[in-house]
């Protein structure tokens, strides 16, 4: 077992800040506008200062009852100007009149930490979230896939640096060494249990992660670090700071085995953003939009599974919201191409109000499979960009633009054909079709009357069998499709073939009695029309021709 | 080498002077063209030191383009394109006095060998619905047709994305309005995702000047609709006369 313990001092602080820790994102994603956040940072209307602002400002995260707020965190600039951990908050405002305070909180903290946990879950099936500020990583396992430990801790430095919140790390062979060296300093490997007890002795008792009461106990009694306390008699040890400490004491060298709950990830997505002032424009938006998609994308990767559908909710005053939805045909998790489709979507809305708070929401998180293709297969290449594409033109044209056509079970050549939505699987379309095809014609008596039968050549037959709906296949059928047939103008030039009677539909009040005849017109024009066959007159003398399609 | 050449040319020459030839084998009932093609040979040598000013462009010479090109499915078209079909990463251009005079059987017997080889093709706000029973009986898998619906102002920039992203087999447009510019960036979406791009329009755009590289004219006349090529790439396989679409 090797333990990495990934510590984040500043949670308190970069929990409450996430909106405003986002310039490290900003030449990530290669954002397409110049000014993406311009909005977010000069917030000039807004009683709060800007984001941007507040981390050169004297800044500091309160704690403790209504009555007696103590300072819990402070950066650097309130600590210049003395403001201390532990304080009070009028003391501190005394010293630092400009610092600006927010409370701590705690289910923010929560979410950071499984956020860093996720991101964490990228190297070890083994993590453990560690209150108030700690996550253990197990990374004995994974050591040999990613290379020995130099190699691991660069990538899990570099995650973490993207990820903009300070922290430290250390490596042990138990965890709660490992967190007492990551609180003492940032960097340290132990690799063995052997070696472990030395270097935990030269940790000061400040680091070594008891209550604070005890600490102050045992700096009274005299011991400096924890080398003093590995070298005195249990029972003397147990009597003075209690079994819990001595619990703790001997977790961390290995004597003792530690009971770590395992972390699960969340098999839902959500994540919410709040802003001290409302924005009004989407392009302020992009900037935390971007920052929600890059956590989306990095928990389904920790999850290896996709999104096919996710929401952005936008939250207006007074608990009003916006929904936008962004549905995409196949399940993707690649952040970039997330990141475009939800920035166009969010672009099309209009916004009723200033927005607050921006949330992703994502429930139906399916397994991703990606397309297999043969090495060697022609348009294996093409076949990878499809997807693409039609997600970027429904984002452009509407959900519904993308349609694809499929033969029905009707002779009426109206309900002859369908338009299907291409998410659903063509495979899936072609099996319903036939079932539907078979349980209709077996129920429903064969109504139309075919004036003639057409010799089709047996192949042509045979596809057709694939796709056709009852009884078309050996007949004549124009290219188009007049969306609703028009009278027909002038009197045919000569009828080439008819009549054929289609009658059907006395089942379900569309009842069609017609006569189709392909004519040409006195133009040239190849022609579907028909004659309402109650009107009863014959091809001689018709002039009710109607116009139904054009054989192009 | 050289004889053939100058016979091409003459015969370019002919042709566009106004002469149409009304069949191949009505060639040798011409006097004068024969007796210009004695002419031709005779002033070989004289005409070849012209005909080697780079200027001039000579029909004849031009080694057939090695262009990628999608069978049509109709013999005497084949016979006829350069390439033997319709040229792939292009735009061609199909000219329609009115709808249905049998533009659309045109392209059928492509598109259909298109989805079956399970090649995308997408229809680009067609002007009537695509009757999916005539499209399945001839041979069209529809499993691989894309319909597109647009507003008019959207139409050119789908065409565009979806010739250039190199996943769609073939794109049809509609774009009775189109000018040079526009298709000549259809054109070059074209050939970046190697798709075949028709065009069908309005006979009377055939007057301007377009960059697809095929340019076909469909009429009607008294005895049904025909085929003419206004322009193309390369050599003609036959001699430039109409074809009649339909028995």
């Amino acid at each position: 077992m090797l333990w990495t313990c990934l510590r984040f001092p500043q949670l308190a602080l970069d929990a409450v800040r996430v909106d405003t820790n986002a310039q490290p994102f900003e030449e990530d994603l290669k954002l397409p506008s110049s000014r993406p956040f311009d909005g977010l940072r000069t917030g000039q209307a807004s009683p709060e200062p800007a984001p941007s602002v507040l981390s050169s400002r004297p800044f500091a995260v309160i704690d403790g009852p209504l009555q007696r707020r103590r300072i819990m965190l402070a950066n650097a600039p309130a600590e210049i100007a003395g403001v201390r951990a532990g304080q009070p908050l009028t003391a501190a405002q005394v010293l630092c009149p400009r610092l600006c305070v927010t409370p701590r909180d705690e289910a923010a903290e929560r979410q950071a930490l499984e956020s860093l946990a996720a991101l964490a879950y990228r190297f070890s099936a083994e993590i453990n979230i560690a209150t108030p500020d700690s996550v253990f990583v197990e990374v004995g396992a994974s050591l040999a896939l990613f290379g020995g430990w130099p190699a691991l801790e660069r990538r899990l430095r570099s995650e973490l640096d993207a990820f903009g919140f300070a922290f430290s790390l250390a490596a042990a062979p138990t965890a709660a060494g490992a967190r007492v060296l990551a609180t003492h300093a940032d960097g340290i490997a132990i690799p063995t249990i052997a070696l472990l007890a030395n270097a935990l002795g030269a940790v000061p008792l400040a680091a070594s992660g008891f209550d604070a009461k005890t600490i102050a106990a045992l700096q009274g009694m005299g011991f400096r670090d924890l080398h003093d306390l590995f070298r005195l008699p249990r029972a003397e040890l147990a009597r003075r700071i209690g079994p819990g400490t001595l619990d703790h004491l001997d977790c961390m060298r290995g004597l003792a085995a530690e009971a770590l709950p395992r972390y699960q990830p969340a098999d839902r997505f959500q994540r919410r953003i709040e802003f001290s002032f409302g924005i009004e424009s989407q392009t302020a938006l992009v900037f935390p939009l971007q920052r929600l998609i890059r956590e989306l994308a990095t928990f389904l990767i920790a999850r290896d599974g996709g999104v096919q559908h996710f929401a952005l909710v936008l939250g207006h005053e007074r608990g009003a919201s916006t929904r936008v939805e962004v549905g995409l045909i196949a399940p993707q998790r690649d952040a970039a191409a997330l990141f475009d489709l939800a920035r166009v979507r969010l672009e099309r809305i209009e916004l009723p109000a200033p927005v607050h708070a921006l949330t992703l929401r994502a429930d139906d998180l399916p397994p991703l499979c990606p397309l297999h293709h043969d090495l060697f297969e022609s348009n294996r290449h093409e076949e990878l960009d499809w997807p693409a594409l039609a997600e970027r033109l429904r984002a452009r044209l509407g959900d519904e633009a993308l349609r694809s056509l499929r033969c029905a079970a009707d002779h009426r050549p109206g309900r002859a054909w369908q338009f299907v939505s291409v998410i659903e699987a063509p495979s899936e379309n072609s099996r319903r079709s036939s079932f539907s095809r078979d349980a209709f014609s077996s129920r429903i008596p064969n109504k139309s009357i075919a004036a003639e039968a057409a010799p089709t050549k047996a192949d042509a037959r045979r596809r057709a069998a694939a796709n056709v709906s009852v009884g078309s296949a050996s007949k004549m059928r124009p290219f188009w499709l007049l969306r609703r047939p028009i009278p027909l103008r002038g009197a045919p030039a000569r009828v080439l073939a008819g009549p054929e009677r289609i009658e059907s539909g006395w089942w379900d009040d569309h009842d069609q009695r017609r006569d189709y005849y392909i004519v040409e017109t006195r133009s040239g024009q190849r022609a579907w029309a028909f004659v309402e066959a109650s009107s009863s007159v014959d091809a001689g003398t018709m002039s009710h021709w109607t116009l139904h399609g054009w054989f192009a | 080498m050289l004889t053939s050449g100058s016979i091409d040319t003459t015969a370019a020459a002919f042709e566009s002077a106004g002469f149409t030839q009304a069949s191949p084998s009505a060639t040798d009932a011409r006097p004068a063209f024969r007796s210009a093609l004695a002419r031709a040979r005779r002033d070989d040598a004289a005409l070849a030191d012209v005909l080697r000013h780079p200027g001039i462009w000579r029909r004849g010479t031009q080694p057939a383009l090695a262009t990628d090109t999608q069978p049509t499915g109709l013999t005497e078209l084949d016979a006829l394109l350069p390439g033997g079909g319709w040229p792939r990463g292009a735009l061609s251009e199909i000219l329609i006095e009115q709808d249905g005079i049998g533009e659309c059987s045109l392209v059928l017997p492509a598109l259909a060998a298109l989805t079956q080889a399970r090649k995308r093709v997408a229809l680009i706000a067609p002007p009537y619905i695509p009757y999916a029973p005539a499209l399945a009986a001839a041979g069209i898998d529809l499993a691989q047709l894309v319909h597109i619906d647009t507003s008019a102002a959207d139409t050119h920039w789908t065409a565009e994305q979806c010739l250039r992203a190199g996943c769609c087999g073939a794109v049809l447009n509609w774009l009775p309005n189109a000018d040079y510019r526009q298709l000549r960036r259809l054109q070059l979406a074209a050939e970046t995702g190697a798709a075949i791009g028709f065009v069908f329009r309005p006979l009377g755009a055939a007057s301007q000047s377009s960059p697809a590289a095929l340019r076909l004219q469909v009429t009607t006349s008294g005895n049904g609709p025909h085929i003419e090529i206004l322009k193309c790439r390369g050599r003609l396989g036959g001699s430039p006369q109409a074809i009649r679409l339909r028995a």
